[in-house]
């Protein structure tokens, strides 16, 4: 019946224009993201310098993202565009981005991840560019953190000490003396209350060492320990005499000869132990001190803790890597980037972000600030050690990752666990160790 | 006492698959449990499968704290397309590989299983390189570039591996019958097919979908970062996780390819028996 039908393209036509709008559809929809170069300056002279902040706390990013919006209401020629990174891997597409000269302009990152790239070349030196106030500001054993070959390529900003979180209730019915930031407890004085603390199957303290390198030596600071020892022709060598050893003897005894330490623990994250530590399993957690944010958070009703400072040894040192701010050494907009930078790390911006990330400020104008000072969650403690802060000793080491990942974190954690013995720890990290060193100092 | 046996053997059958079943879906259960629990309850010493107050908190802080939605929709746009090219790319060919086994088909398909074995980080940095000679960094046409490539090796292999299940006697019954080649591949050869395209379109979907890596170096602006690197920002220092958000945020980057697989895969099982009957 050719009359009764409809005239018009056949029936195929119609599918294969269905078919071409369907492929045409997400081509269109990718047109705007085709390209890839970002405009550096834009009409009018407008400058925008892309800014990747590691923030990631809720408090956190607000903090950041309101004063970057400050920024740019008060500076309509100079953008900071807030690009959101991640801690966990960073140092990846950091690699990447300096290969592909494609970094942001403005780098979050922490200080013990700044060696191979200020090395390499990646980022600017700040040293002429710094203002004398943000200068004058920050102590130098915290522009230590950040100075490599003499010269400076991050701002240090955040930094923590590790603590004890400990079980107030617990700590009072055994009797020992409460440690204060004026009056610590000696590595003994630890070892004992970490004894009169345990009770049965509850432990005296729980060391998470997922990760032991950092805490180790960071810790062996206060017995003078150093690892990583300068020559006076600049190399760089591994050693472990016995101030090295102080630490880690006693952690390994704690778990292993006196059994006041929890086994169980040594393989966890901070995170892990909490469970733990709320449920009383645990009289002592040795912490960063912003982990008091996840206490507050998800401790029960009515658990008391406090914070007390980690034991001394000669001095009350303790090594840290505070999170710094750097520049790209590609970016063509330097002193501009430093100008956000001074406006960013301004003492009452500085005591915002210290309250968001729960840490503590480098500036020293920012760490007089009252609300860093109130005894509520122990901030005042932890103001009180932001004195003992020193420079992690592996800070300024080429080949320090690799060192960590290959010889030094199997080896703490075989010998924490009890596996192989201090002699055998000192051999691999020395002689290992000191391989892997001659790879980079070439 | 055959069947006796037979009945014990079929119970312990069935006991083995339901404890497998169970093995797999345990962390999928505990991200549910995890998504829906407040924060006294993700540290608790004695952790319950179901929440005891269960909240919906954890979602609400992760639609507040990223974009969610914006990352979700990158995802599916770069997953949507790779896998669509893959596939109208991968299907002649794996016709032509299956259909015409000359020395030049071995070696192609040879090439295909070798380039499998290059790893990730082998191929990143001169990756980059290439995409930014090309201006496709930061650019979705240059990530969906990538996940196709990426994808077309297994998509390939996976095809090659349909065409020759398709009997080559029904292309020859077709012939005999008049029917031409694009015909014989429209009428006979394309129905029998459509389930495994549907299921390599399926793999290349979810293998971009779930991608991070490629996703992390390539792009830089905030509005095109994909889902999985958006997850990402819930995590610190050391380890430390925003946890509720966390699962919160992982459940729901989960639920599309779950959604997927629920809707399309009666679909192939059918075609599959399809094809099989016709054979």
């Amino acid at each position: 019946m050719p009359a009764a039908r409809v005239p018009g393209p056949p029936a195929r036509w119609s599918r294969r224009g269905l078919l071409a709008a369907a492929a045409a559809l997400p081509a269109a929809a990718l047109l705007p993201g085709c390209s890839a170069d970002r405009p550096r300056r834009g009409s009018g002279g407008r400058i925008t310098l892309r800014f990747q902040s590691l923030a990631w706390q809720q408090d956190s990013v607000k903090a950041n993202e309101q004063l970057v919006a400050e920024w740019n209401s008060r500076h309509p020629t100079v953008q900071v565009q807030y690009v959101q990174g991640a801690w966990s891997t960073v140092h990846d597409q950091l690699l990447t981005s300096f290969e592909g000269g494609e970094a942001p302009d403005i780098i979050h990152d922490a200080s013990d991840d700044l060696a191979d790239f200020a090395y390499g070349g990646d980022l600017a030196d700040l040293t002429s560019l710094l203002p004398d106030r943000l200068k004058a500001d920050i102590p130098g054993h915290s522009w230590e953190t950040a100075t490599f070959d003499g010269r400076i390529y991050g701002v240090p900003f955040l930094q923590e000490p590790r603590v004890l979180v400990a079980n107030r209730a617990k700590l009072h019915r055994s009797g020992v003396r409460l440690p204060t930031p004026e009056e610590p407890w000696s590595w003994e004085e630890f070892a004992e209350a970490a004894q009169r603390l345990t009770r049965g199957t509850d432990h005296g303290v729980a060391w998470p060492l997922k990760e032991p390198v950092s805490a180790t030596l960071n810790l062996s600071l206060s017995t003078g320990g150093r690892v990583f020892h300068r020559r006076p022709d600049g190399r760089v060598q591994v050693r472990f005499d016995a101030v090295d050893q102080v630490v880690p003897r006693i952690i390994h005894d704690q778990v292993n000869v006196d059994r006041t330490a929890a086994r169980t623990t040594l393989g966890m994250g901070g995170s892990d132990t909490l469970p733990g530590f709320f449920a009383g399993r645990y009289a002592m957690v040795p912490l960063g001190f912003s982990y008091r944010q996840q206490i507050a958070q998800q401790a029960p009703e009515g658990f008391d803790w406090t914070v007390l400072p980690a034991p001394k040894g000669t001095t009350q040192d303790q090594g840290v890597s505070p999170q710094t701010l750097s520049i790209a050494a590609d970016c063509p907009y330097k002193e501009e980037a430093m100008a956000f930078l001074d406006f960013f790390l301004r003492p009452p911006n500085m005591v915002r972000l210290a309250l968001g990330d729960w840490m503590l400020p480098t500036g020293q104008e920012a760490l007089r600030n009252p609300a860093l000072r109130v005894r509520r969650y122990d901030w005042a403690t932890g103001t009180a050690l932001a004195a003992t802060l020193r420079s992690a000793p592996a800070q300024s080491v080429r080949g320090y990752p690799e060192w960590k990942d290959k010889i030094a974190t199997p080896g703490l954690q075989e010998y924490y666990s009890g596996a192989i013995d201090l002699d055998t720890l000192r051999k691999r990290l020395v002689r290992d160790g000191n391989l892997v060193l001659a790879r980079y100092q070439r | 006492m055959t069947a006796l046996r037979r009945t014990a053997t079929r119970t312990g059958q069935y006991a083995a698959l339901l404890g497998y079943l169970a093995f797999l879906a345990l962390p999928f259960l505990w991200l549910v449990s995890t998504a829906f629990k407040p924060p006294r309850e993700l540290a608790a010493a004695h952790p319950t499968w179901i929440p005891e107050a269960p909240t919906l908190e954890n979602f609400r802080q992760a639609f507040d704290q990223q974009p969610l939605l914006a990352a979700a929709g990158n995802s599916l746009l770069a997953a949507a397309v790779s896998a669509l090219l893959a596939v109208v790319l991968a299907t002649p060919m794996a016709y032509v590989l299956a259909r015409h086994r000359t020395r030049l088909a071995r070696a192609a398909t040879g090439w295909v299983v070798v380039s499998q074995a290059f790893p990730l980080v082998l191929v990143i940095i001169p990756l980059f390189l290439i995409l930014k000679g090309l201006h496709l960094v930061d650019s979705r046409i240059g990530l969906i570039l990538v996940y196709v490539v990426w994808a077309l090796p297994f998509a390939l292999w996976m095809l090659t591996g349909y065409v020759r299940a398709v009997p080559r006697e029904l292309e020859e019954a077709a012939a005999v019958d008049g029917a031409g080649r694009l015909r014989t591949l429209r009428s006979v050869t394309g129905p029998l097919l459509a389930p495994g395209i549907v299921a390599t379109a399926l793999f290349a979907f979810l293998t971009a979908w779930n991608e991070f890596f490629f996703a992390l170096v390539l792009l830089k602006s905030p509005e095109k970062q994909t889902l999985p690197v958006v997850l990402t920002h819930f995590l610190g220092t050391e380890g430390v996780a925003d946890l509720g958000p966390l699962a919160a945020a992982a459940l729901l980057a989960t639920l599309p390819g779950l959604l997927l697989f629920a809707v399309i895969q009666r679909r192939i099982t059918g075609g599959m028996l399809a094809g099989a009957v016709k054979s």
